[in-house]
């Protein structure tokens, strides 16, 4: 298993990267933060789970993920933000089963999440719910909304993975709201919290893999562009595209990766 | 509407995927609800915006959820939540808006929703129902049950005319027969126009039709009206709601649309959000315009137009 989630996590990078060159767009720097945790979701999503990527603009990072197991072609990838494609740049509605909705406006996922937790829970269904949000999402209203129910509706089928890199659009998540770290702020609510590597695809799944007896929140920390030199920890990496010699820079480096 | 609301859910509580949301919503209404659903009954707290997105997810999931809250807090508070979440993938979450209008008076225009059935209808795949009296509540309930995408039920007060007995629901009901106007009125108004204006003599007696489902689909607007209105008659339509995305706007495009040629066209709508000064649902209807008195007024200067 290990090997094969960072064999995931390589086949995925090289994927994003490509997309993103091609397509000339930005956002790789939350794609590429959060898709270690997606990764480590997706490896273990049995059919009636469920998954919910709330920071929607990481759709590429949420397709090439989708596509390594199957669930996208390989080669619909090629047809990432053109038009006529499926796979825009924040996650389409009603096209795959496996991206129940479309997201992309901040500060649904978790809401969604919980819904589907609540509907299984009433079920008395083994299914699993995940949500990734973004950090700086949490300075939506709707997201605490969100987590007052899950809390108090004991809704220990629900794991929440923040994607915890410290940047948004136009600021430090520390500059712009005051919020970070984020575990800080939601320490007073009864759920299980854990802060680790977000980069370590192994340890997210052994986490993932735990249950508890309360709702998880497991703090991905992460750098906002890894794996691109110039893009990592900037706020840059949130909006602009990557040039075509960034690009073959992270290419290397991802190839170079060993897979032990 | 609340007690008559109550009653038609239960009715249909042996749906077992029926699923009832509510705002922190019902107190003295709808515990007999609470108790009959048990845990299918979810008070979602003061938190509109997330009760929506529960609301789409247990649609997703199976469930036929309906949503309830105060008129403004179930359409506007969470707008995009109905947008993206419920109706952008077409879920069958019902949206129950209690007090439309003004219907919650003298508490002050955060609580009015004036502009409410409008916007809805600017979504895709959503149907509104204004049930008009209180007898039309359980059809109304019965009528978004089947229908297997985004719905919106605004509830008011049903007002019934002395002497009356209320007609079995429909789409569109007519309830007065003259040689007047040809007279459309939304929801419970319609109530108001049927007293103020069933006694008028038959030069005068308008047509007098409610209206309880939009949008209006030129198909089912019904032969009599497009007949009387090819004759020559004016037309009168009543709504509490504002100008913009109103019946009467979509019913004049449905009638262009139709070839009608609409020879005079009143419209009593609702005039804003702020009229400028607080009071009950009467004195807010009257400084719109909307008061009986400026109903009979409207409907007898139309004439017949022949």
């Amino acid at each position: 298993m290990k090997s094969s989630l960072r064999e995931d996590l390589k086949w995925c990078t090289e994927k994003l990267l490509a997309m993103h060159s091609q397509a000339k767009i930005g956002h790789l720097g939350g794609n590429l933060s959060c898709l270690p945790g997606l990764c480590a979701v997706a490896a273990q999503l049995r059919p009636d789970d469920r998954l919910i990527l709330s920071k929607g603009h990481s759709a590429g990072a949420l397709y090439v993920t989708l596509a390594r197991h199957g669930f996208i072609e390989e080669s619909e990838l090629e047809t990432f933000h053109k038009d006529d494609t499926r796979l825009p740049g924040h996650p389409p509605a009603n096209l795959f089963p496996q991206i129940p909705f479309a997201t992309g406006s901040l500060g649904h996922g978790l809401s969604l999440a919980a819904g589907f937790a609540y509907s299984q829970k009433l079920r008395q269904t083994e299914n699993q719910i995940y949500c990734l949000t973004s950090d700086g999402e949490w300075q939506e209203g709707s997201t605490w909304e969100a987590l007052i129910f899950a809390v108090h509706n004991r809704l220990t089928n629900l794991t929440i993975l923040v994607d915890h890199n410290g940047l948004q659009g136009f600021g430090s998540t520390r500059e712009v709201a005051s919020m970070d770290p984020l575990w800080e702020r939601i320490r007073g609510f009864d759920i299980e919290t854990e802060v680790i590597d977000g980069h370590d695809v192994d340890l997210i799944a052994s986490r993932i893999h735990e249950r508890a007896p309360r709702l998880r929140i497991l703090f991905l920390k992460t750098i906002k562009g890894k794996g691109v030199a110039e893009f990592e920890g900037r706020v840059k990496s949130h909006y602009l595209p990557i040039t075509d010699a960034q690009f073959e820079l992270a290419m290397n480096e991802a190839r170079e990766k060993t897979l032990s | 509407m609340r007690n008559e609301l109550c009653n038609s859910l239960i009715e249909q509580a042996s749906n077992p995927s029926m699923i009832f949301l509510t705002g922190d919503l019902g107190f003295m209404a709808l515990e007999p609800l609470q108790e009959k659903l048990g845990e299918r009954f979810l008070n979602a707290g003061v938190a509109e915006q997330n009760m929506m997105s529960v609301g789409a997810a247990l649609a997703k999931d199976g469930w036929q959820p309906w949503c309830y809250s105060i008129a403004p807090f179930c359409f506007a508070r969470p707008f995009e939540q109905i947008r993206n979440d419920i109706c952008l993938h077409d879920l069958p979450v019902k949206l129950l808006s209690n007090g439309g209008g003004y219907g919650y008076g003298v508490m002050g225009p955060t609580h009015h929703a004036v502009e409410d059935y409008g916007v809805m209808l600017a979504l895709p795949n959503m149907k509104v129902f204004v049930p008009c009296f209180n007898e039309d509540v359980a059809p109304t309930t019965l009528a978004a049950s089947l229908w297997n995408h985004p719905s919106y039920v605004r509830l008011g007060r049903g007002e019934l005319p002395v002497g009356e007995v209320a007609p079995k629901y429909e789409p569109w009901r007519q309830v007065t027969r003259g040689s007047g106007a040809v007279v459309v009125a939304v929801g419970p108004l319609g109530g108001v126009a049927w007293s103020t204006l069933r006694d008028l003599s038959d030069a005068e007696r308008p047509d007098l039709w409610i209206l309880s489902e939009l949008p209006i689909l030129d198909t089912l607007i019904p032969q009599e009206i497009l007949s009387r209105l090819n004759a020559g008659a004016r037309l009168v339509v009543i709504e509490e709601h504002v100008t913009h995305g109103s019946a009467g706007a979509l019913l004049v495009y449905a009638l262009t649309n139709l070839g009608v040629s609409v020879r005079g066209f009143k419209h009593l709508a609702a005039k804003s959000l702020s009229v400028g000064a607080y009071g009950s649902q009467q004195f807010l209807r009257a400084r719109s315009g909307l008061s009986p008195e400026h109903i009979k007024s409207a409907v007898v200067s139309s004439g017949a137009g022949k």
